[in-house]
């Protein structure tokens, strides 16, 4: 789609290594690709894949362990072995960049509208009050509202959506030619990731920048990019224009990445006929709540913070319900007040029938082995003292299952059952990778065969692809054993393929519930409407076409 | 601040009454217990307590039992001498261990580093008695070119004694005095403590900086700093000091006791007539009176610093508030 | 290193065993100057632990004597041949009690150390874990502990075991447990906030999810993955424990100078020496204390520098976000992230002492 203009930036065989104890590591391979002017070119790739690291070898920002080789041209000026002074007017002047944690990039003692200012001074003679007047230019922008008073913020006072509307003023600050966005958008709410992106587009459009987007979502690549580079272990495996890797991937990795990413409108919420409740009305449900309200003591002298605020639902037995919400909704609150970590202060939580709330200890703990938790972080979920075999039979020595013999016979089908090697039993958790420590976190939730879940992000912290198969194999128990489920998750598209009904959160209360095609589908509240245009599919024809929707509606 | 106060007379109580520890052994127990009823001491705990409660309100500390020094006096005297140290030995520790700390920090695990952070660990290592005894042995005994002990030369401390209006701080007094030889005398017998004293702290200075620097380096907004094209030696002054501060001075305040426990022992090695000093007397001779009330104060003086860290802390880093 | 190796084994008790020797992963671990700095350190330690241990065959004469068959030493005797440091002012052997203080030192740190562990370690565990009132009343107590300059406090104490009067009974367990009031607080602090920090992580949330009871919670999950911070306080601690007992013993409240030899003690006594000019006397003991303190010391930085994963660094230079990217794509380093949430593991590193 572009006219063979000369490449604003362009990468030759260009090659990173790590030194480290061991073997050198080879992050970065001969990677080639190039950006025109006012070209949005993503780079994608699951972790390890070096898409990191090439774009931070460009402003010589690796530590002294690496050795960049091969060459990497902006505009003529090479830029591989630039350093000191020559380097320092690259950086935030023709190139630069954004980076993944908004809350970690600024200076936290230093108010904003000076951190602009610096960017500015840095490689403008500006005297400072023309500096600061122009920070607050740039803050108004990328669209701080009050920017003249906000430029005297610090960054703890600010939102993580307009922390990174802070970082991109700074980006933009000396109108460079090309911006690199590291992941941009991984660590903010869906709603405030559409409206980020629309600005980066904006900015495209307007002051004609090139933009290097670096991330792992392929719906945010379908979004904004005009070309795609694949990144695999370091190195390029395809690249083309964003419709044709969408449309036809040549390289077998392509091909696999985007089968993995969810696609919101093709999981359940696509199949017309729901399957009828079986037996329903007639059982006591697994999982009823009512009414519940959860608070948390609030900072010296301000009130207490209600959490979750009267919310209710009801999951029947071997049914999936998926619990979404952005940040702050509660939704994880409600399902750590269903295990009873944390208190309720109103309502009931009924499991099978019995009030965990009023029931006697002893009764509680003969519940407990009806139902299981799996984690968010896969790292953390697991004793790193104590091997995989000892975590998996946890519950049972605690509940006084079986003995040695009968458990470790349970721990071995059950690594079977989540598809990992049985000798895995004796290593520890350190040594397995993420997809494999939440599989023995899967593992561990059903050792009691539960009749109840409670699954909080499971796979939030997952690479797509390992995202897919631990899924597949989330559906797969679930239809083999037949527990219920409280499936908590953000992405939409992941609650699409796995639940039977939804339940939305919003600032601790429920706004909507109903089956998953019901709600995806034709969303009743407002809330619900804009969560769902705000999440990017990975088709860029289809997003293009949600996008102009999402435009009317707004 | 209560709490502290209630801890230090408790804890004196449990070791046994006052006049008993003090002249156990040298009078018949009817003497005793006749002293013991005209200091009160015989009394329900409780009421001595409040008593002892209310007279801190007033500012009244009590008197020493072995030599009837009031204790707010000496607190008066005794603690301007400590405070004279504690100002020169800070001084001391800031231009050794501020620069040092930077320094080892950027030359991480290189030559420098490894040197400074041995010279670190040495000064740590050293006691403060013993590098006192060093410095006395090197400057005073055999190249004799510095004081030995004391705050200044007998004549002059002698001719300051009537300065008005009198600070108890050597310098201001000396100064206020008019004479410059004073002043130098006065600083002259200075400069060992003060090093001494200085040095111990500059270790953990040195120590604190070069970790806390090491850590901010690495982190994001540093990074992002650089990807804007600042010039290094504003990314390390403007963000990577300025917020490696922070947890510095937060632990400073802890050192407070540190320098405090130095200087007991500091003031010992030279004879330095401070708070330290004249609480290691009493100690010795198991006045509890004067212990009590030397102790109160000090615990008083660290809560008021603590309280003095809570705002540099807010001056420092937005985040905190009051 | 005896102590060392005690404590090592009381924090690995626990269920896991290591794979591996610990002390060769440890060493394995760190690399140029930084392994120099470990390594000297263990060498001024065994040294240590071989003195105090052969003080009797090695010292000349007895600690305390002032003759040896029926000739009086003489006092304040320069270094010579019979004398290689030279003599006190009391007339003792300076090399003697040099030797024999090295024993006195080592027992007061094991001891002190040993009582710190036993008492603060699981004090801190319960504290930290049930939380409540009785936490809240015993942090309140070791805050307030923490304002008192520790010197101050371990001089109380000894007093206070002494009856406040002065008896024979100032030996060296009045020593160590002088010392001990000042580390328990230290410990309990550590191993309560870490308790705090650790019971909140998924992983022990997991066990009281399954109705886990809090004792198999505490022990089972909760003090493996506190105590591997223990070796790096405890080694710190012991090199803050000579420095007290020899302050103690400078200002004449530590061991009587007839029941043991003590470093400070005879510091206390050179001190007056040094004004005329008698080196031999203050410069032979102080130098033990800064080699026994220095050694302990190194041994625990660097050993705090390869367990805190924040320190970490290969082969030297800053690192980077990228370096998580770096270690899945070549798979090294598996132990990188053991001490997980133990990165704020390690705060008393400079505390007082």
């Amino acid at each position: 789609m572009t006219v063979p203009t000369p490449p604003m930036l362009s990468l030759d065989r260009l090659s990173v290594t790590f030194q480290t104890d061991g073997d050198p590591v080879r992050a970065v391979r001969e990677v080639s690709f190039e950006v025109a002017p006012g070209e949005i070119v993503a780079i994608v790739g699951e972790s390890g894949s070096g898409k990191s690291v090439s774009s931070r070898a460009l402003l010589g920002l690796l530590p002294g362990t690496a050795t960049v080789q091969g060459s990497a041209r902006l505009d003529g000026t090479e830029l591989t072995g630039l350093r000191g002074e020559p380097m320092r007017r690259i950086r935030g002047n023709r190139i630069a960049m954004i980076f993944q944690e908004p809350a970690t990039s600024l200076d936290p003692v230093r108010t904003v509208g000076w951190q602009v200012v610096e960017a500015l001074r840095s490689h403008r003679s500006l005297s400072r009050r023309a500096a600061r007047a122009r920070a607050v230019e740039l803050l108004d922008l990328v669209g701080i509202p009050d920017s003249a008073r906000r430029a005297h913020s610090y960054p703890h006072q600010l939102s993580g959506g307009q922390k990174q509307r802070v970082m991109i003023a700074i980006a933009i600050a000396c109108e460079p030619e090309v911006i690199i966005a590291d992941e941009p958008t991984t660590a903010l709410d869906v709603t405030v990731q559409a409206a980020i992106l629309e600005l980066l587009r904006d900015l495209r459009d307007r002051l004609g920048t090139a933009i290097v987007l670096i991330t792992h979502n392929m719906g945010v690549v379908a979004d904004l990019a005009d070309r795609v580079v694949v990144m695999y272990r370091g190195q390029v495996v395809e690249q083309g224009t964003a419709a044709q890797i969408f449309a036809a991937p040549a390289h077998p990795y392509t091909q696999r990445l985007l089968a993995a990413v969810p696609h919101l409108g093709q999981g359940r919420s696509h199949v017309d006929a729901q399957a009828p409740v079986p037996g329903s009305g007639t059982s006591t449900p697994a999982l009823a709540v009512r009414d519940l309200v959860v608070e948390f003591p609030g900072r010296l002298g301000s009130p207490r913070v209600r959490a979750v605020d009267g919310v209710s639902l009801t999951i029947e037995p071997g049914r999936v319900l998926g619990l979404v919400g952005e940040s702050g909704s509660g939704k994880t609150t409600v399902g750590r007040a269903v295990v009873g970590l944390v208190p309720a202060a109103a309502g009931t939580i009924e499991v099978f029938g019995t009030d965990l709330r009023t029931t006697s200890p002893a009764t509680l703990r003969a519940l407990r082995r009806r139902f299981g938790f799996v984690f968010q972080d896969p790292a953390a979920s697991l004793n790193p003292r104590a091997s995989v075999g000892a975590c998996i039979s946890e519950p049972l020595s605690v509940h006084a299952v079986g003995d040695d013999a009968s458990r470790h016979r349970r721990v071995a089908e059950l690594l079977e059952a989540v598809e990992l090697p049985a000798a895995y039993a004796t290593r520890y958790p350190h040594e397995l990778s993420g997809g494999q420590r939440q599989r023995v976190s899967l593992a561990r939730a059903l050792v009691l065969a539960p009749d109840l879940l409670i699954a909080d992000e499971p796979t939030s912290a997952l690479d797509v692809s390992v995202q897919a198969t631990v899924l597949a194999l989330f559906q797969r128990l679930q239809a083999e054993m037949g527990f219920a489920c409280l499936f908590i998750s953000h992405d939409l598209a992941v609650i699409d393929l796995v639940a039977d009904e939804v339940a939305v959160m919003s600032e601790g209360k429920l706004v909507e519930i109903g089956s998953t095609a019901e709600v995806l589908r034709a969303p009743a509240h407002p809330y619900t409407r804009a969560l769902v245009a705000a999440v990017p599919v990975p088709d860029p024809a289809e997003q293009r076409e949600r996008r102009r929707a999402a435009g009317n509606l707004a | 601040m209560l709490i502290l106060v209630t801890v230090v007379f408790f804890f004196m109580r449990v070791i046994g009454d006052p006049i008993t520890a003090s002249q156990g052994g040298r009078l018949s127990a009817v003497q005793l217990a006749q002293r013991r009823a005209a200091a009160g001491f015989d009394r329900p705990i409780f009421t001595q307590y409040s008593e002892y409660l209310a007279g801190l309100l007033h500012g009244d500390f009590g008197t020493a039992l072995t030599d009837h020094r009031a204790i707010r006096e000496v607190l008066v005297t005794n603690g301007a001498a400590t405070l004279e140290l504690s100002v020169w030995a800070l001084l001391v520790a800031f231009l050794v261990g501020v620069p040092l700390g930077r320094l080892a920090a950027r030359y991480r695990d290189r030559l420098p580093d490894v040197s400074i952070r041995t010279f670190a660990v040495l000064v740590y290592a050293a006691p403060v008695f013993f590098v006192g005894l060093l410095l006395k042995l090197l400057f005073s005994a055999t190249l004799g070119w510095l004081p030995a002990s004391g705050r200044a030369s007998a004549g002059v401390e002698v001719a300051l004694t009537n300065v008005n209006p009198k600070t108890n701080i050597m310098v201001v007094d000396a100064i206020l005095y008019g004479d410059t030889s004073y002043v130098l005398d006065v600083l002259r017998h200075a400069i060992l403590p003060a090093l001494a004293l200085g040095l111990l702290t500059a270790g953990v200075f040195i120590r604190l900086i070069r970790i806390n620097l090491i850590e901010t380096m690495r982190t994001d907004y540093v990074t992002a700093a650089r990807a804007r094209g600042v010039p290094e030696r504003l990314v390390v002054r403007k963000h990577a000091f300025r917020n490696a501060l922070v947890p510095v001075v937060t632990v400073m305040g802890m050192q407070i006791a540190l320098l405090l426990g130095g200087a007991i022992l500091t003031e010992t090695t030279f004879e330095w007539q401070g708070l330290g000093y004249v609480l290691s007397r009493y100690l010795l001779a198991r006045d509890f009176v004067a212990v009590q009330g030397l102790v109160t104060a000090i615990a008083v003086v660290v809560a008021l610093a603590s309280f003095l860290i809570d705002v540099i802390n807010a001056l420092v880093d937005p985040r905190v508030r009051f | 290193m005896s102590a060392i190796v005690t404590i090592e084994t009381e924090g690995l008790a626990g269920p896991p065993p290591r794979r591996g020797f610990p002390g060769v992963t440890l060493l394995r671990s760190t690399h140029g100057l930084q392994r120099g700095m470990l390594l000297g350190g263990l060498a001024v330690i065994t040294l240590f632990v071989a003195v105090a241990v052969l003080a009797p065959l090695l010292a000349p004469y007895g600690f305390n004597a002032d003759r040896a068959g029926g000739v009086i030493f003489g006092t304040q005797q320069a270094p010579g041949a019979a004398h290689l440091f030279g003599t006190t002012v009391g007339g003792q052997d300076v090399l003697s009690r040099v030797l024999f203080g090295a024993r006195t030192a080592l027992t007061v740190i094991v001891l002190a150390v040993a009582i710190s562990l036993v008492v603060g370690v699981p004090l801190g565990l319960v504290s930290g874990y049930f939380g409540g009132v009785l936490d809240r009343i015993l942090v309140l107590i070791t805050d307030a502990l923490y304002a008192f300059p520790s010197l101050l406090l371990a001089i109380v104490v000894s007093i206070m075991i002494s009856g406040g009067r002065s008896t024979p009974f100032g030996g060296i367990l009045a020593a160590a447990i002088s010392i001990t009031v000042v580390y328990v607080p230290q410990y309990f602090r550590v191993v309560r906030n870490l308790t705090v920090s650790v019971k909140n992580e998924p992983f022990v949330e997991s066990a009281r999810i399954t109705g886990a009871r809090p004792g198999r919670i505490m022990f089972r999950h909760v003090l493996p993955n506190v105590s591997q911070t223990l070796p790096v306080l405890a080694t710190l601690n012991a090199s803050e424990a000579i420095l007290t007992l020899a302050g103690l013993g400078f200002l004449g409240f530590g061991i009587e100078p007839s029941a043991a030899a003590e470093w400070g003690y005879d510091l206390n006594k050179a001190l007056a020496d040094a004004t005329n000019g008698i080196w031999w006397t203050g410069v032979y003991p102080g130098v033990a204390i800064v080699l026994v303190v220095a050694g302990v010391t190194l041994v625990g930085e660097s050993l705090n520098d390869v367990l805190n994963p924040m320190l970490r660094t290969r082969g030297g230079g800053t690192s980077t976000a990228d370096e998580d990217e770096i270690a899945i794509a070549g798979d090294l380093d598996p132990a990188a992230g053991e001490l997980g949430s133990g990165s704020d593991a390690t705060p008393t590193t400079e505390d007082d002492r």
